[in-house]
């Protein structure tokens, strides 16, 4: 077999604890990020995505404890992001014990700090956000076309979401996180046209996300979306399907998945 | 029989998780930068991640450090395990950046994952095969099984007798070489949950 498609849950963490997260096995203290992490590590997840939302700096603090308490107990890779801004944050998270950073709305305002954590941690370590909404094209124009929004997908920017994708792996991501703000949510599926487009332009893989609701969602993602890897949050948290589920899901329709 | 393992701190990313891993699996672990440590060591661990040109040269940054490493592992026989780039720098050169030399123990080149098919994705990313070679079959250490990798560069040995294991990501990568105790890995057995864990396990146990 050949590199099996990522199946990443993706655990929201405000101040310190998990938002709306797990509730398929008793734990202790639901809302312990550290907890639900190793609930998905047992449950054999690929990796684990820490997204940091506090809205506070206080709250921003506590996120290095979880990702040092995290990495001493889970052994799989975990990506964190939210409100890495530069190279002292990269730093910091990495060694803290993530094993990438997601960088968004930083390297919107200033691409170039994808390329100098790159240059002094390595590709493998940053992976560049890509938070997009489809908007309406000009006139006369029959391609779709997305922009980069930041602000939780409330503020657009004016920059196309495809052109800043491969600007983003030319500065040196090692692989792209597209999250379709539209989709965010609405579990009616990822933007597959998004994905597939930005998945076709670059040579790095491409992390789905943003809408999954079933586990048919994941599938799409790769074989219609292109994706390496797919994302997701609530269909896991509530217990609705398992990571193996995904797995079982992904080789059924003759992809390559874990759990063999 | 005491089992010291010497984890080399020479600025490498992923010293803390493998330091993690190692206590997992109840090892005795010294995280040092100090030669004379390695020199008393019963096994050596040499993490790694980032570009081969980098590690290289924090590994020589250290003073003293791959001298020890030499004496104690290349020429005195202790068990040494090499992860990521802790295990290409076990080649002759690297070609990250700009070509460096390695230390030179097991004979080849570190070089570019260069696809064919354009769908095949660099960095080589996630989970894939540890198939064992062979010639390799009932290793001490190195298993078949799923593990974690995440490379953009490979190991290109020039002997295949020094290939305990391969994987497969449009061509065929060096997954594991083995030449005598100088083991290495490409994937990363700190991230590889249980499948990762037990080959610790089994590095801990070994006595080539």
């Amino acid at each position: 077999m050949t590199v099996r498609i990522r199946v990443i849950p993706c655990l929201d963490v405000a101040d310190g604890r998990v938002v709306k997260g797990v509730n398929f096995v008793d734990l202790k203290d639901a809302g312990d990020p550290v907890e639900q992490a190793r609930a998905y590590d047992e449950a054999g997840a690929d990796e684990l995505c820490f997204l940091d939302i506090s809205a506070t700096h206080e709250g921003r603090g506590t996120l290095l404890d979880i990702v040092r308490r995290t990495a001493e107990v889970c052994f799989m890779p975990v990506t964190v992001g939210g409100g890495v801004a530069s190279v002292e944050d990269a730093r910091a998270l990495l060694l803290a014990g993530a094993d990438k950073v997601a960088v968004n709305s930083a390297a919107v305002k200033w691409p170039e700090v994808v390329a100098e954590i790159a240059e002094k941690f390595g590709s493998q370590c940053i992976v560049a956000s890509v938070d997009a909404r489809r908007v309406v094209p000009t006139t006369g124009e029959k391609a779709p076309k997305w922009e980069i929004f930041t602000h939780g997908g409330r503020r657009p920017t004016g920059i196309d979401a495809v052109e800043h994708a491969v600007r983003m792996a030319e500065l040196g991501a090692g692989e792209l996180l597209v999250t379709s703000m539209d989709g965010d949510g609405t579990k009616a599926g990822y933007d597959l046209e998004l994905t597939r487009t930005i998945a076709d332009a670059v040579s790095i893989p491409v992390i789905a996300s943003g809408g999954v609701g079933t586990l048919a969602h994941l599938v799409d993602g790769v074989r219609e979306g292109h994706a390496s890897a797919v994302l997701a949050a609530s269909i896991f948290h509530f217990g609705e399907h398992s990571i193996s589920d995904a797995h079982k899901a992904l080789r059924d329709a003759g992809l390559p998945a874990r759990g063999l | 029989m005491a089992n010291r393992v010497a984890l080399i701190d020479y600025g490498a990313g992923n010293l803390h998780s493998v330091h993690n891993a190692l206590n997992a699996v109840g090892a005795d672990v010294k995280v040092t930068a100090d030669p004379e440590i390695v020199r008393k060591a019963d096994r050596i661990v040499l993490p790694g991640v980032g570009s081969f040109k980098a590690c290289a040269h924090g590994l020589e940054g250290v003073p003293g450090m791959v001298d020890a490493l030499t004496e104690r592992a290349e020429m005195g026989g202790a068990p040494f395990l090499g992860i990521c780039v802790g295990m290409q720098l076990l080649a002759s050169r690297g070609l990250e950046h700009g070509a460096t030399p390695g230390l030179g123990w097991i004979p080849g080149e570190v070089r570019l994952i260069i696809p064919s098919d354009p769908a095949i994705k660099v960095p080589h990313m996630g989970w894939n095969d540890v198939a064992i070679m062979p010639h390799a079959r009932g290793h001490p250490v190195v298993e078949e099984g799923e593990a974690y990798f995440l490379h953009s560069y490979h190991f290109a040995a020039e002997d295949p007798h020094h290939i305990a294991a391969m994987t497969d990501h449009g061509e065929g990568l060096v997954a594991s070489v083995v030449r005598g105790n100088i083991l290495g890995v490409q994937f990363h057995p700190e991230k590889s949950q249980a499948y990762g864990l037990e080959t610790l396990a089994r590095f801990l146990e070994w006595n080539p």
